[in-house]
């Protein structure tokens, strides 16, 4: 159990330590989805949600596993619940507007393989949140996931309109922004103590 | 079932170059930026992941007849994560200093899109040599492409090449190139150097066609 202070787990999560940018979760979406301002920010949704679901999950796991004395199942039993939670986020979000459903396309189900997500889970475990922690560090992880996606897709957005040599094309011009916007990060270092 | 022409050394040959993991088909990114600082993290990483893609390729592919159509992902992630908590037990008793620098990576081996991929896309629908053969390639193209980063990095952000220093003492180390987003321009240099390979290729096979044509 920690004594961090929640708007500093918050912090953390979002801007100092960002998922994206500085541990390098969730890659796979973050170059997939991010040519479009619009998609971006549903996903961005879409993740943070699943997130919280699967962090409460996982502490209730991760409490059972202790009684039980099998941490050997961890892992399992974490991807398990994150694969069930995204099943049950599609069945929503296809029944609650298919227009969405349709622009997320293959990067639904792909949520199970995002690593922010079951990162989040073994992070939360490593450091020993208490619940409401684990919440909050949770919708950080979110907010940072949703910032650096969004403030991606506004730079692609910018970039489709601009002349670039033609071996830029494509992933390594997005690698590249990548890069710039993780420098712009690291100046967030230390200001969440 | 794949082509008959294709022998099971070109199904090895592919994951090396020409659908190499990283650099060409763009997947299982997150530990390649994350642990690449040094090579020999690199190294390790690529490894564990290549071990765990080629033993999950043996037991999807001979499962592939008794696995149900609707709950095959699920099970594939079962039996990934099975073998990866296998990894991350041996790797702590073999060295925990390595265990430590490469932290929850070891478990996120489980959801890298590479070997999930891999599961899907190949060893569902082949035989049990050729999964191994297409695991094994992939697994080797992988471990490539992650010393190709990890050797870069450790190079000009440490002026070391697995912990033996290589420059005179007034080399100015680039820091930059151990921070995140160290890795993601080494990574945008790699891209380049196989695109513009890519482009030269191309042009010249179409030069090829061009004075064929003309010498017609």
């Amino acid at each position: 159990m920690t004594s961090e202070s929640l708007w500093s787990i918050f912090i953390n999560a979002s801007l100092v330590n960002n998922f994206v940018l500085a541990y390098f979760l969730g890659i796979c979406p973050f170059l997939g989805v991010s040519s479009k301002l619009d998609t971006a920010t549903r996903m961005g949704g879409a993740v943070t949600f699943v997130m919280l679901v699967s962090s409460v999950c996982a502490f209730g796991i991760q409490m059972l596993l202790v009684a039980i004395d099998a941490p050997y199942l961890k892992l399992i039993s974490f991807i398990a619940v994150i694969a069930s939670t995204v099943q049950l986020v599609e069945m929503f979000i296809k029944k609650v507007s298919p227009a969405l459903f349709r622009t997320l396309g293959i990067f639904l189900p792909l949520i199970t393989t995002n690593c922010a997500i079951l990162g989040l889970a073994l992070f939360q475990t490593n450091k020993g949140y208490s619940f409401v922690q684990c919440i909050v560090y949770a919708l950080g992880a979110g907010a940072g996931f949703t910032l650096a996606l969004v403030l991606m897709a506004g730079l692609r957005e910018k970039l489709e309109l601009a002349e670039v040599p033609d071996v830029t094309k494509g992933t390594a011009m997005a690698v590249m922004l990548a890069g710039l916007l993780s420098v712009t990060f690291m100046g967030f270092g230390g200001l969440g103590g | 079932m794949a082509l008959p022409a294709k022998s099971s050394t070109d199904e090895f040959i592919k994951g090396l170059w020409r659908e190499n993991p990283v650099f060409v088909q763009v997947l299982g990114m997150c530990p390649v930026l994350a642990v690449s600082n040094t090579a020999l993290n690199a190294l390790a990483m690529g490894l564990a992941t290549a071990f765990v893609l080629v033993m999950s390729n043996i037991v999807v592919s001979s499962l592939r007849s008794f696995i149900p159509k609707q709950v095959r992902i699920a099970t594939y992630i079962l039996i990934i994560a099975t073998f990866v908590t296998v990894v991350d037990y041996v790797i702590q008793a073999i060295s925990l200093d390595l265990y430590k620098a490469l932290g929850a990576f070891i478990s996120l081996i489980v959801v890298n899109c590479l070997i999930l991929g891999r599961a899907e896309a190949f060893a569902s629908k082949n035989t049990v040599a050729r999964s191994i053969m297409d695991g094994l390639g992939m697994g080797v193209g992988f471990v490539f492409a992650l010393f190709c980063l990890g050797a870069v990095r450790e190079i000009l952000g440490a002026g070391t090449l697995f912990g033996v220093q290589l420059f005179h003492d007034s080399f100015q180390n680039w820091v930059v190139m151990i921070l995140p987003s160290g890795g993601f321009f080494t990574l945008a240099g790699w891209l380049l150097l196989f695109n513009w390979l890519e482009q030269r290729k191309a042009k010249r096979a179409r030069l090829a066609t061009l004075s064929e044509e003309a010498a017609r």
